[in-house]
């Protein structure tokens, strides 16, 4: 198990361990170690995403795979980034709502700007998970039905109930490609 | 007809809608701090227990700690209705009561300082039910308050703040009845409002320009200045107290409890002079934050048979567990909102607040009137059902209407000056199918085999609508662009971008030349904050008074320019000219060459309005395994004029969650009645609905204009999750075919009705298939 885990970790002249993340297309070279700034083994990934890399747009709330706040793509699939220890995702393609804009033009993906067309939010703390787990349907599935929209958002907790205006941000935008 | 407005009305885009879909957005938890240190509150293990001694010294000289705060070294700062409640005790009275605060360099750290503070407790016995709070020899929380029971009346309400509902003379009243009838129901299930982020707090005492007194916090709300007021209030004079309001990831009206998170936060700052965050764990939230009140009402009732109630008379019991802020308002409120919703000239209702060992209650939606409505409901509902009154019917009679009255929160009589909404109540009913869907009290629509569906309606309405002082600036800038300032803070109902369309439709300007001022108390003026569906009508008053106020000191500085009276005048994107002369136009830019308009607005309290709301639901029961599945939601209101459509959509399909319609399906906080520690104290256990179980909702949204005030429209988001749930008792009872009087209606509770569960609550007959 350690070896799986380490197998894109790599030690440092120093001895430090250290381990590479590729979060939103950028590869980030992480010193594991409890000192400030390192990568502790008891780190979740979305603790290191929010207060090492900064990407503070994953939200937190119930910090036990409950609520689906912290809602981010590995690999293209939606994972509970609250659930990962951070050592475990050495080598993974990781996209937090952040990596969603077009780096260069910094234009919206169109699922963002359909959330914003059809106010799919109230208070707005669960749309980046939301936003991240229709995005890894869409890419699974490009054309989903209403169910299947409301069966891979049934994991995104939403106290406000923006869901019924979140069906139909998803919709308008499934079946097109970006 | 088409609407007069160029943006009112229409669909805009929330002005914050990029920074929310980007993950922009800076809650609390988000912001960065030099220096910042993390608090965490050590909670109490004990129901009922007296501190004998605390030692914090292991804790203190564990590396990285900076600070640890117990009753022995802090202040005697107390807060809550009445002002007895100390932030830190030497008695704790919940599981999860605050027993020490600790500072350190990360969450670990001050996680591992919490396991070193010795405490030597005597443990004392508890109390957590209602009834058994008063019950001679019952454990005493407080020795202000024998027998557990808490004054009614809240100061802030006025010198004489609703205390009962009593008019008329009840004796004459039953004398009138065509029928007599008791009943008791509680709406005791203690839902959990329970918004997405959790409280959270950045404190910092101490500010160069301001001097040592000072503290500044970043803390998610919904009400920065009246936080301020609060802090101010608690901290002392001589403290200044400015506080922020970024984005509020949800709070339902429960953040207006954060007095505790704050001044923890803020003492921990006090004495380590660095920021320090407090961020409540969600168990925490659950466990040690706001919950409903609980609410049982034991009532006689006498009725007409058209539907006239006579008389009501009675005992209202509310539980606020461990401490009251605001019960005795929600109290003030309740009663007021009963009588809106069910006229009768003789009520003799006595309410009476008890303290257990449990956490404490809220502000909840609904604040109060739901708590007492969904009592009051499934007990008139008897009298109809004996009467066979249909309940749309005795809605539609007994609702507020032009020409009646009402007392309100103050104790104050007020006649009623808002619209009919019968013509509203119809429409609902016919797009929900009431007509061919009711078949009577206790009969199911339809029944295929084990499948039962059946049918209810609730209605509520609130004249906080108009309650409490907003203030706001407009100021016109020399580059014509318009600058609101407001404490409005946006918590998730689109408020402050409404606030944007409102000025711009005021100036027809383009909406991007309007923005606003962050929800800052140090440079907005008073802002009560977006309570009881209050911002369409008064805050969003204040602001278009004070755009008012504005243009007409623009017009007065163009006037001798254009060479007329400011009467005159007009204006559009940027241009002013004379009705009379339309073609000479004069830039905004001109006329404020080096200068700044300045309009200012207030709106005082007016409780003469009141919103409503109707919610029709659709259940299946099923009979074999007891599970309810609610169908269809069919809610219709009137709010004058629409503001923004989408915006208004979220709120009324709000009516789901936050301590809404599921508090009578699935949604409670389960107290272990041997420890009074929370069972469910984590969204795996407590339940919530998922987008894989939405019902479907239709909103039915009329637009008669409030005569009363510019731009007609009233706000009704506050009250969406109010009529719901009674509707649900009383389509479940009428779908089973037997009465159902208690929250939540979960399936021990239907099997248990039909019969099918033995005493050990073992199912029988083979229901569940064996």
């Amino acid at each position: 198990m350690t070896g799986e885990i380490f197998a894109s970790n790599v030690e440092s002249a120093a001895g430090d361990k250290q381990m590479s993340l590729m979060v939103n297309a950028h590869s980030y070279l992480l010193t594991v170690g409890n000192r400030p700034g390192e990568v502790d083994p008891a780190h979740t990934l979305a603790f290191t995403l929010r207060e090492t890399l900064g990407l503070t747009g994953t939200k937190v709330s119930c910090d036990k795979g409950a609520c689906g706040g912290c809602t981010v793509l590995m690999d293209g699939k939606a994972v509970l980034s609250c659930m990962l220890l951070t050592i475990e995702c050495g080598g993974k393609e990781i996209t937090t709502i952040e990596g969603l804009m077009e780096p260069k033009t910094g234009a919206l993906d169109p699922l963002q700007q359909s959330f914003i067309d059809h106010s799919a939010f109230q208070c707005g703390f669960c749309t980046p998970g939301m936003i991240m787990s229709a995005k890894a349907l869409l890419a699974e599935n490009p054309s989903p039905s209403e169910e299947e929209i409301k069966e891979a958002l049934s994991g995104n907790f939403c106290r406000c109930i923006s869901q019924y205006q979140v069906v139909e941000a998803v919709k308008a935008v499934s079946g097109k490609k970006r | 007809m088409g609407k007069p407005y160029r943006y009112i009305g229409k669909a805009t885009p929330r002005r914050d809608g990029a920074e929310i879909v980007t993950g922009r957005s800076h809650f609390v938890d988000d912001l960065r701090f030099e220096r910042l240190l993390h608090g965490k509150v050590l909670r109490s293990p004990h129901a009922h227990a007296i501190i004998r001694s605390i030692d914090s010294s292991r804790a203190e000289s564990l590396g990285g700690v900076k600070a640890v705060l117990t009753w022995e070294n802090i202040p005697d700062l107390r807060y809550g209705n009445p002002r007895v409640f100390r932030l830190l005790d030497p008695k704790v009275r919940y599981v999860g009561d605050a027993v020490a605060v600790i500072a350190a360099e990360s969450e670990e750290i001050a996680r591992e300082a919490a396991g070193l503070v010795e405490i030597d407790y005597e443990v004392l016995p508890a109390v957590f039910g209602d009834y058994e709070a008063s019950a001679p020899g019952a454990p005493q929380l407080y020795d202000e308050f024998p027998g557990n029971v808490l004054p009614l009346g809240d100061p802030f309400l006025g010198p004489k703040s609703m205390v009962e509902i009593a008019t008329g003379d009840v004796e004459s009243g039953f004398s009138e009845a065509d029928v007599i009838f008791e009943g008791k129901c509680g709406y005791d299930n203690l839902p959990n409002p329970m918004p997405m982020e959790s409280p959270r707090v950045v404190a910092l005492w101490g500010r160069a320009a301001e001097g040592p007194d000072a503290v500044t916090f970043w803390v998610s709300n919904q009400a920065p200045y009246l936080m301020k007021a609060v802090l101010g209030s608690i901290l002392g004079g001589n403290v200044d107290v400015r506080v922020f309001g970024g984005p509020c990831g949800g709070s339902f009206g429960s953040k207006l409890m954060s007095w505790q998170p704050m001044c923890y936060a803020a003492l921990l700052s006090k004495n380590t002079g660095r920021p320090v965050k407090v961020v409540y764990s969600k168990e925490e939230h659950l466990a040690a934050f706001t919950l409903r009140p609980s609410s049982r009402l034991d009532i006689k009732v006498g009725m007409k048979k058209d539907g006239t109630v006579t008389a009501i008379a009675g005992d209202w019991l509310i539980g606020t567990g461990s401490y009251s802020q605001t019960t005795q308002a929600q109290v003030a409120v309740g009663c007021g909102e009963a009588m809106l919703a069910v006229r009768c000239k003789n009520w003799n209702v006595k309410p009476r607040i008890v303290c257990t060992n449990r956490t404490a209650s809220g502000i909840a939606r609904g604040f109060g009137g739901q708590e007492l409505k969904c009592a009051l409901f499934p007990i008139l509902s008897r009298g109809m059902a004996k009467l066979e009154i249909d309940p749309l019917d005795f809605m539609k009679k007994n609702f507020i209407r032009p020409g009646e009255g009402y007392l309100w929160r103050n104790a104050q009589w007020y006649d009623y000056r808002g619209i009919d909404f019968t013509k509203m109540m119809d429409k609902g009913a016919e797009v929900f199918g009431w007509e061919q869907k009711w078949k009577g009290w206790l009969k199911p629509t339809t029944v295929e085999g084990n499948r039962r569906i059946g049918v209810g309606v609730g209605v509520h309405g609130n004249a906080d609508v108009g309650e409490d002082v907003s203030e706001a600036y407009v100021r016109l800038d020399g580059n014509g662009r318009v600058v609101v300032h407001s404490c409005l803070q946006e918590h998730g109902t689109g408020q402050r971008s409404n606030a944007l369309k409102v000025v711009a439709e005021v100036f027809q300007t383009p909406l991007e030349w309007v923005s606003m001022t962050p929800a800052d108390t140090m440079v907005n003026p008073f802002e009560f904050g977006p309570f009881g569906s209050r911002g369409t009508y008064i805050i969003l008053g204040a602001i278009v008074r004070a755009a008012e106020d504005a243009k007409k000191k623009l017009f007065e500085l163009a006037a001798p320019m254009l060479g007329c009276d400011a009467s005159e005048l007009d204006t559009a994107d940027g241009f002013i000219w004379a009705k009379t002369a339309p073609e000479k136009r004069l830039r905004w830019q001109r006329v404020l060459f080096q200068r700044t308009v300045l309009g200012y607005g207030r709106f005082e309290p007016d409780y003469s309005l009141s919103n409503c709301l109707m919610s029709f639901v659709e259940v299946e029961v099923d009979t074999d395994t007891g599970k309810l599945t609610l169908l269809r939601v069919v809610n219709a209101t009137d709010v004058g004029q629409i503001i923004d459509p989408q915006g208004l959509e979220g709120q009324l399909c709000g009516c789901l969650g936050t301590a809404g319609i599921d508090s009578a399906i699935f949604e409670e906080t389960v107290l272990d009645p041997l420890s009074g520690r929370i069972l469910n104290a984590n969204m795996i256990d407590y339940k919530w609905r998922t987008s894989s179980e939405l019902p479907a909702i239709e909103n039915v949204v009329f637009e008669t204009p409030m005569p009363t005030h510019r731009f007609h429209a009233i706000g009704v988001g506050e009250i969406a999750t109010s009529p719901g749930p009674s509707a649900v008792l009383m389509a479940a009872s009428n779908a089973v075919g037997v009465w159902l009087d208690g929250y939540p209606v979960t399936p021990a509770k239907i099997l248990s009705a039909l019969g099918k569960l033995g005493s050990a609550g073992k199912i029988k007959d083979g229901a569940n298939g064996k």
